[in-house]
């Protein structure tokens, strides 16, 4: 049985298709099922070898991304980097070529820059996943808050998700907005308009000022972080007044018409764009998020993984 | 050009095969204690059921089944492209200490089962694991027989045993389809 | 360069001679002499054979006054590794550039009058297009204290501009304007208000959402374009505004130039042929400041090339070794090459097209640089100085940046198909440059 492939890398949800989205989030399922196993583990990347090349810190990513590995059985290697290759003294391009004399078959890849795992993808045979590129995209993120929406949805189709804070600089925002729209959910975003990009609207989804509306409207939240760093940078006067003007609290989503889905990519910063009893709330599916995050990463491997279609035909028989 | 295709078992026969088999289970474990039918994805599962019911009406006794899914267990991963779908693996009884019956549509090469012994034993311990398939079509690679056998036959490398299972294809039947004639 | 009474004498034979400064298009000869112009116009029949005599036959082809670049980086001193005054003379040649002037970003910064010495005497070296040294505006382009007009003027420097790096104080800008007075040399300046352009890479818009890179907005220029032509109304000086890239751009300059205050603008080629589409999959070449803009800010620069309200052509040439453009695209360097590309850009995206003819294509890459610098050339007249250029309007080509003579390889032309080629270059009467067909 064939399906239509999700191609050599994965490097955001821009373009993919519709049906590539559903394949990956439909394989997930399964990988869903070998976490709650006894025995976690499969032995499908058995013998393959994936580099964690992480230019920036991150914690959950990174932990995800090798729950999803070594649940495969692949064989792993974390390089850590703080700061930018640059400073470092090696180039991009130069760590790819080493990465490829070294005969690794995926990398997984996050890096400050927008474009940096694409660059690496063109120059190397390997597979590239992007963790999360600048303020470009984090396709397995936006994957993984799509399941868990469609878990609870069983379709995502005419659906109405907001977005909230910091959509400018977010990653985790564009892969959500691709995605969603692609699977055709109505996304809106929120926030102030300094942390909204100018061109906002030309991306097709709704934008509301005021976080009272956005509650009004949507079946689910996906509450940004705010990166603290942003109130140095003058986008924000305060984060006290970013909580009490933009802030997810228990008082606005009980105000709301309907049961909110709330949704955080982690880490958060309670009492600033969520409060705690929000969190933690019955509203909350942010744990489910993490789970998902595992099995979103298990599918994405699998599916690119392997699969030299040249190899096929000797293999063919069952 | 469609390849010729030919009827090896039609819906009756398909019928009072599975019957003997189910007759064969109950005689081989004596009976149907600490019995889980395991059905190998996608046509497995469905057989798996049929005998199920089969040896319930023979012997009055609910067997569990449960559903295997071996993709992520193939020795061809790296190889085969584009990625096959990954189907649902259920076994919702532990399996320690039972007695468990694989159940196949076509016994080929032995992969299949070779993968599916792997994946059980990530699960448990069974007692005994035996193997029934509808069809054997010779040409095995790995040393790996069946227990109980609904139709042997020998079909050249190149030619397809298609099974079909009212319940996904409409109709009970068993083809041969030929060699691609292109 | 080698002394005018070697020159053999040039006889251009058959060819479009254009020069719109003087109103002259017709089919015919042009002859140098002594490197000079003796004749451009009719055909001359029997030419006068006393010592050599150099026949190009140019049927088919125009023959134009030299191009001059008023905006080009050379890179030499401090970085040789990109570009020397000799390779970039050269690729000027190439490109039909008779002249070019060099911005003074180098390292160290020409902001003195040893500094302009040294282009001076490393162009007569190379032997190829003139070059001609644009002096810092502040010490050290560090936006502080003036730096010594007069000095770097009397060694030949022929403006002041801090290109590369926007004059970001209005004081400093309004002496400069008063101060240039005096020597009749323009001030050029890179319009980019440094606030609102801080971190960008490319243009602010939807491509820049979408890819996740910083972008700068259309009012980083305007507003510096804006404050220049204010300061030129109030101090009487001549602000000549490099690489404008924005609608709103030609706006404000049509503006100024409605109340007759002494501005002056250039557009470079690729910001009347791109877009910021360019920039998809972070094409490092096409990065440049400012950046590609839209398809309606082409629109109004291509309106504006025709209809005067854009004065010329300049490359803004700024040659990168490949390793500094082969990385992430917020890191890779500004700018790109464009001495060889230049006259096809504009044939095959300005003349094709039916938005300016030859004539005035000669205008704004010849005559109007020549004009509004003060400099020699930009003209066929006799007695002028021997600076031609031939070139084929019709000629398709790829470009394979390989085959160019600058150092640079960075260009977002790559592999496309233009049209309009250089076949030959004239520079004091010598041929610095023959196209081998």
């Amino acid at each position: 049985m064939s399906v239509a492939p999700i191609g050599k890398d994965l490097l955001g949800l821009e373009h993919l298709s519709a049906e590539q989205i559903q394949l990956i989030l439909d394989t997930a399922g399964p990988f869903k099922d070998v976490s709650l196993r006894a025995i976690k583990k499969v032995p499908t990347l058995r013998g393959m070898t994936i580099v964690n090349l992480f230019f920036e810190a991150s914690t959950r990513t990174r932990i995800s991304f090798e729950f999803a590995e070594k649940r495969l059985s692949a064989d792993t290697v974390n390089v850590a980097t703080s700061g930018s290759s640059v400073q470092k003294g090696e180039t991009l391009v130069d760590t790819a070529r080493n990465l490829e004399a070294m005969k690794i078959d995926m990398v997984v890849i996050r890096h400050g820059a927008s474009g940096a795992p694409k660059f690496l993808a063109e120059r190397i045979a390997s597979n590239v996943i992007n963790a999360g590129d600048g303020t470009h995209e984090h396709p397995t993120q936006g994957l993984l808050d799509m399941l868990t929406l469609r878990d609870r949805w069983g379709s995502l189709a005419g659906r109405r998700v907001c977005i909230c804070g910091d959509v400018l600089h977010s990653r985790v925002a564009r892969s959500n907005i691709w995605g969603l729209k692609k699977m055709g959910a109505e996304v809106a975003v929120c926030g102030p308009r300094s942390l909204l990009p100018n061109a906002i609207d030309q991306l097709g989804v709704h934008v509301f000022s005021r976080i009272e509306e956005a509650i009004e409207w949507a079946e689910a939240l996906n509450i940004l972080r705010l990166q603290l760093e942003r109130m140095q940078g003058g986008y924000i006067p305060s984060l006290r007044e970013y909580n009490r003007v933009f802030g997810v609290t228990r008082e606005r989503l009980e105000r709301a018409p309907r049961d909110v889905i709330v949704m955080h990519p982690g880490p958060m910063n309670r009492g600033v764009e969520i409060d705690s009893d929000v969190a933690d709330g019955p509203h909350s599916v942010i744990l489910d998020q993490v789970t998902n995050g595992v099995a979103i990463r298990m599918a994405v491997l699998y599916l690119l993984a392997g699969g030299r279609p040249e190899l096929a035909d000797a293999a063919k028989g069952s | 050009m469609a390849p010729p295709t030919s009827t090896i078992l039609n819906a009756q026969a398909v019928g009072r095969t599975l019957r003997r088999m189910a007759e064969e289970l109950v005689e081989l474990f004596d009976g149907t204690d600490d019995l889980i039918l395991v059905g190998i994805q996608r046509r497995g599962v469905q057989l798996a059921d049929r005998l199920a019911h089969l040896i319930e009406s023979i012997e009055g006794a609910k067997v569990p089944r449960g559903a295997l899914d071996i993709t992520l267990y193939r020795d061809d991963l790296q190889t085969v492209g584009p990625r096959p779908v990954v189907g649902k693996t259920e076994l919702p009884w532990a399996i320690d200490g039972k007695r468990l019956v694989i159940v196949d549509d076509v016994l080929y090469t032995g992969r299949t089962i070779r993968a599916a012994l792997d994946e059980l034993a990530d699960f448990g311990r069974p007692a005994r694991i035996a193997l029934a398939v509808l069809v054997d079509r010779g040409g095995r690679e790995l040393p790996i027989h069946a227990d109980i056998v609904g139709k042997q036959t020998d079909v050249p490398p190149g030619s397809r045993v298609d099974v079909q299972v009212q319940e996904l294809d409409g109709v009970d039947a068993v083809l041969l389809v030929g060699a691609e004639t292109g | 360069m080698t002394t005018p009474a070697s020159l053999p004498v040039v006889l251009l034979r058959g060819g479009r001679v254009l020069d719109p400064s003087s109103g002259l298009d017709t089919v015919g000869d042009v002859l140098l002499r002594d490197g000079k112009i003796e004749h451009a116009g009719a055909s001359l029949g029997e030419v006068r054979r006393d010592g050599d005599l150099m026949e190009i036959d140019c049927r088919g082809q125009v023959i134009s006054p030299g191009f001059v670049d008023v905006h080009c980086h050379l890179r030499e001193p401090g970085r040789e590794d990109v570009e020397t005054i000799a390779t970039g003379a050269r690729a000027a040649a190439a490109g039909g550039f008779t002249a070019v002037c060099a911005m003074p970003n180098t390292d160290p910064v020409t902001d003195n009058q040893a500094a302009v010495g040294f282009i001076i005497r490393q162009a007569q070296r190379a032997d190829a297009a003139r070059v001609y040294p644009i002096g810092a505006i502040s010490v050290g382009q560090k936006g502080e204290a003036l730096a010594e007009f007069g000095e770097m003027i009397g060694a030949g420097a022929v403006a002041v501009s801090d290109d590369g790096k926007p004059v970001a104080s209005a004081q400093l800008m309004r002496t400069a304007l008063e101060y240039a007075r005096a020597f009749g040399v323009p001030v050029a300046d890179h319009c980019e208000e440094p606030t609102l352009a801080a971190g960008g890479a490319m243009n602010e818009g939807i491509v820049s959402a979408r890819l996740g890179l910083k972008g700068i907005p259309d009012e980083a220029e305007e507003i510096m374009v804006i404050r220049d032509i204010l300061l030129s109304r109030r101090t009487g000086g001549h602000v000549h505004l490099c690489h404008m890239s924005t609608k709103g751009s030609v706006e404000l300059i049509r503006w100024g130039k409605e109340r007759g205050i002494k501005v002056t603008a250039e557009v470079c080629p690729h910001h009347i042929s791109l877009t910021e589409d360019s920039v998809e999959g972070y094409n490092t070449n096409a990065k440049m400041n400012p950046p590609l803009r839209t398809a309606a800010d082409v629109e109004a620069l291509q309106q504006a090339v025709k209809d005067g309200t854009i004065d010329l052509v300049a490359t803004d040439h700024a040659p990168h070794h490949y390793d500094e453009k082969e990385r992430e695209f917020a890191d890779a360097p500004n700018g790109i090459v464009g001495l060889e590309t230049a006259l096809a850009v504009l044939v095959t995206h300005l003349v094709r097209p039916g938005i300016i003819d030859y004539p005035t294509l000669v205008e704004k890459m010849s005559c109007a640089p020549a004009r509004v610098f003060g400099l020699q050339g930009g003209n066929l007249r006799r007695g002028s100085v021997a600076d031609v250029t031939v070139f084929d309007p019709s000629r398709e080509w790829i470009v394979e940046p390989k085959e160019f003579l600058t150092k640079g390889r960075n260009s977002p032309y790559n592999g496309m198909r233009l049209q309009g080629r250089t076949l030959c270059t004239i520079v004091g009467g010598r041929v610095v440059y023959q196209r081998v067909i």
